[in-house]
């Protein structure tokens, strides 16, 4: 727990970066130990990013980087300087609707298959879902459960997890 | 959509799969949690931790920590404000007997990970770095963690804790009949310690208001029980603080008591008078309640036919130096199972950890698979089919309750139905007989049962002359699906579309309702929300008479019929008047009613209450690697009436997923040395993920019960109970190994 050794630099001194989250840009002012998670949630209140574990472990915290799927809470902000991310917050904007308020299909097929139930894992399950349909690996059912176990789903929603990421892969969502 | 107030009448979305009306909210990141709501000048708290299980803190040196630019204070058992001190102060809603925890109350360390310091800060960041600059110094005495090696400190507890039942009086005489028995089978069965580990950690968030009240966000089943703790903790009149919490990330039963980081905000806040937040870490997430151990002993005899003639089942669970936590964990035994000679047996053993808590259908989770391993084995050494076994001995009543009947049970047709599904009848008893590739398959039973109950609760409805109705209580919805079901309660009553109606949950303004828990919340809140809406029903129609050239003149309220918005007359649907035309004209601003739903007492006098379930689950096991995967699981699940089969499914989806966690993977770790949880990370700490969960089946059977005017028994347990049991059944067919203590990680199999 304890530091023994100063940082070299102090902690908490700000240095400015740029980040487009949700399609927005923005200039922060963010200090070096300061994680991305922390960075949406605390300060600019896009709680929907989850925080788990803190320590990469459980995916709540997934959030898409250049359209990766990253784990922000190991991320720290300094070093995605000039990135796009999107949050859950900004999902429905990649939609094939964007701009029609209407949901992101991941979304839609999330609620129609009950993918979820406290929902807390959710936004991580759902930026993850979207990273793996990015990365175009997976496409039988036992390569989408490998490739999202890393989002735990303690209210147990795995099976309807896969049949909803199925239902949008085959183009099959509402 | 038709909706009549008798009861014949038909549902028109009680009973049909909806989704969850907070699922737009979910998916898109607007639904908050407690450790999400915003506050100006919000501060944080960061917890500091006891190093030691138990011992003294000898000196805390807190200098460094608070010369750190941002930080506001560090409170300890030193400097912290005056609160109550009695236990009854302490003592929540739910509390067993005991002597509650309190944080920073004095120099006296009983758990490892006790909160011995909290640093606030004006920015996360800032109270993390500086708590680790609390030195604390301990004069530590050696903790007693090991369960077995204090077995024979074992006590009765000197009071039962309120709602559960301890071990009935034994019947005839169990040793005796079993000595005499013809097939024997005896063993000692554990369930390793388990913690809850929903997704969401606790966290509280304390607004101070500009008037000086509090406004609190708690991470809490149910937020009448953070009320009344902080009331009588801190002693604040009722309407100075309020309880919020729409929506929790996962309780499990970890979120039914006030957690210490609600009391460490709430301490905060009133000594920096600022709103304060506190959000535990993961690892701290291990620092209370769990699902404590329980060493069991199970013997059965039985004729050369399988009629049990003597069981005995003993357990002896951990608990705290504080609290005499109980669970029901040996009960079950005697009311699944009809047996003239039963003796049963429960005691606790004083452990240096935090209380044990409930934790998803608790003791059920532990005793049930004790018992339904046994019969397995029983099974086997009589050479009957572990269903026909069951069936044999099947409880036609409760023998733990004078041989009261059941309300209801239709196990029977669980084993039926689920059998069929599974496929059981071409399954080949022997073991070892089936093998795939280089995996042996095995195919296992097991019975699940969880009481079915009901609590006093109460609740609200307001129709406003728009057309709306607002209905609620505050009680929580967990992920249980709690405000879909009662939307569709409250709209099927008046006989209004479901997005009509609006639910609300999870605040102290809201009449009071008990914690979530249990799997009493539909029963309870189902019903008090449909009294409510009958009352306010009855209202609108003794308006709707009183119109002018009302259509419903001089018809009797039992004629009424609500459908579509309106109100008919039974057989003279011409007759009708709309609900918003009422309101209007009568010139009200709304119509609203407070109801209480209790408990049915003639009916609990006559009947004992439960839900049962038959799982079925397939294993495939690599004997090279030692590894389990459960590849096929059915659940034939009899809880009365289901109100909602989508999320009704996946409640039993979750139990049977944490039931597979249960029996191959939880394992809190304790090193008995120092007293701690050392695996306290959801790394090393294993939880099912996506690819350990394969199919799982589930089966609602009809059952019918009149317990409550809704005919629900609760799901939220009934899931998880016996899943471990149909496991290591499965585990032993497979493979001939009979492993009774869990969970079955690979070294027990190579």
């Amino acid at each position: 727990m304890r530091l023994e050794t100063q940082p070299p630099v102090a902690a908490d001194t700000p240095i400015g970066i740029t980040l487009t989250i949700n399609g927005q840009r923005r200039e922060l002012q963010v200090a070096p130990w300061t994680t991305l998670l922390d960075l949406l949630r605390e300060r600019l209140d896009l709680t929907g990013t989850k925080k788990g574990c803190d320590h990469g472990q459980c995916g709540a915290c997934t959030v898409l980087v250049n359209g990766t799927r990253v784990n922000s809470c190991l991320t720290l902000a300094v070093m995605k300087d000039g990135a796009e991310i999107t949050t859950v917050e900004g999902l429905a904007s990649l939609g094939d609707r964007a701009g029609s308020n209407a949901l992101h299909p991941i979304q839609e097929a999330f609620i129609e298959h009950d993918a979820f139930q406290c929902g807390y894992c959710t936004p991580g399950q759902l930026c993850s879902s979207v990273g793996l349909m990015n990365e175009g690996h997976a496409h039988t059912r036992d390569e989408i459960r490998e490739a999202m176990s890393g989002n735990i789903c303690r209210c147990g929603a795995y099976t309807n997890i896969v049949d909803a990421i199925e239902d949008v892969m085959q183009g099959g969502a509402r | 959509m038709t909706q009549t107030f008798s009861s014949t009448g038909r549902d028109t979305f009680v009973g049909t799969p909806r989704s969850r009306i907070d699922g737009p909210a979910k998916v898109t990141g607007l639904a908050k949690y407690a450790g999400e709501f915003a506050a100006p000048d919000l501060a944080y708290g960061y917890v500091v931790s006891s190093a030691i299980a138990k011992g003294r803190i000898t000196a805390i040196d807190s200098a460094e920590a608070e010369a750190v630019p941002g930080v506001l204070k560090v409170l300890t058992h030193e400097n912290r404000p005056r609160t109550a001190w009695r236990d009854k102060n302490f003592q929540d809603q739910v509390a067993p007997p005991g002597s509650p925890f309190r944080a920073l109350y004095d120099d006296l360390i009983v758990f490892s990970g006790q909160p011995v310091a909290l640093v606030v800060a004006a920015d996360f960041e800032t109270a993390r770095y500086a708590a680790s600059l609390v030195r604390v110094s301990y004069e530590a005495q050696e903790p007693g963690t090991d369960l077995r090696a204090l077995r024979g400190t074992a006590y009765d507890p000197p009071y039962n804790r309120e709602g559960i039942k301890p071990p009935p009086e034994p019947w005839g005489d169990a040793d005796t009949a079993f000595g005499s028995a013809a097939i024997r089978v005896q063993g000692e069965y554990s369930l390793a310690d388990e913690h809850h580990n929903p997704m969401e950690p606790h966290a509280s968030t304390v607004v101070v208001e500009e008037d000086g009240t509090y406004t609190v966000y708690d991470k809490i089943q149910g937020v009448s029980n953070s009320h009344q703790y902080l009331t009588n903790v801190f002693g604040l009149k009722p309407d100075q603080v309020r309880v919020l919490n729409p929506y929790l990330g996962g309780g499990f039963g970890s979120g039914l008591r006030p957690q210490y980081q609600l009391f460490l905000a709430m301490l905060a806040a009133q000594e920096l008078k600022r709103s304060v937040r506190v959000t535990l870490s993961r690892d701290q997430m291990w620092s209370f309640t769990y699902r404590s151990e329980a060493l069991q002993t199970i013997a059965l005899g039985a004729e050369p036919d399988g009629t049990l003639t003597a069981l005995r089942h003993d357990a002896v669970q951990g608990t705290s130096q504080y609290e005499d936590y109980q669970e029901v964990v040996v009960n079950w035994s005697g009311v699944l199972y009809r047996c003239d000679n039963v003796a049963l047996g429960y005691r606790l053993v004083k452990l240096d950890t935090p209380t044990p808590g409930d934790m998803r259908a608790p003791g059920a989770v532990t005793g049930v698979f004790a018992i339904e391993t046994a019969m397995d084995e029983l099974a086997y050494a009589a050479k009957l089919d572990p269903i026909a076994l069951r069936l044999k001995n099947y409880a036609e009543s409760d023998a733990t309750a004078e041989g009261k009947p059941f309300g209801s049970k239709e196990l029977r047709r669980c084993f039926e139905l689920g059998s069929e599904r599974f496929g059981w009848a071409k399954r080949n008893p022997e073991p070892r007989s089936t093998r795939e590739g280089r995996e042996l398959v095995g195919w296992g039973v097991a019975t699940g049962i969880w009481e079915s109950m009901m609590m006093q609760s109460s609740a609200i409805a307001t129709l406003t002359p728009d057309g709306r109705l607002t209905v609620g209580n505050s009680t929580g919805d967990i992920g249980t699906g709690t405000y879909t079901i009662l939307t569709q309660i409250a709209a099927d009553t008046l006989g209004l579309p479901m997005d009509a109606v609006t639910a609300k949950l999870g605040d102290t303004r809201l009449p009071e309702a008990p914690v979530a828990g249990g799997s009493w919340t539909a029963a309870s809140s189902g019903t008090a929300v449909m009294k409510a809406c009958r009352n306010v029903g009855a209202q609108v129609f003794k308006l709707a008479r009183a119109m002018e050239n009302s259509p419903l003149a001089n018809v009797d309220f039992d004629r009424a019929v609500f459908a579509d918005g309106r109100i008919a007359v039974a057989g003279d649907p011409g007759r009708s008047v709309s609900l918003v035309e009422v309101l209007q004209a009568a010139g009200v601003d709304k119509v609203e009613a407070v109801e209480q739903a209790g408990p049915d007492q003639d009916f609990n006098k006559k009947y004992e209450a439960y839900t049962h379930s038959a799982i079925f689950a397939e294993v495939k096991v690599d004997e090279e690697l030692g590894q389990v995967r459960v590849t096929r699981v059915v659940s034939a699940i009899a809880a009365g009436k289901v109100l909602n089969p989508k999320t009704a499914r996946s409640q039993i989806l979750g139990g049977v997923v944490m039931g597979i966690g249960s029996a191959l993977e939880e394992e809190s770790m304790l090193d008995h040395r120092i007293g701690r949880f050392m695996n306290h990370n959801l790394g090393e700490y294993h939880v099912p993920v996506n690819a350990d969960i394969y199919d799982i089946d589930v089966i609602f059977v009809d059952e019918e019960d009149k317990a409550n005017p809704l005919g629900v028994k609760g799901l939220g347990e009934i899931g998880i109970v016996g899943v471990a049991a149909a496991i290591t059944n499965a585990v032993f067919h497979a493979t001939g190994k009979r492993v009774r203590h869990l969970p079955i990680t690979p070294d027990k199999l190579l």
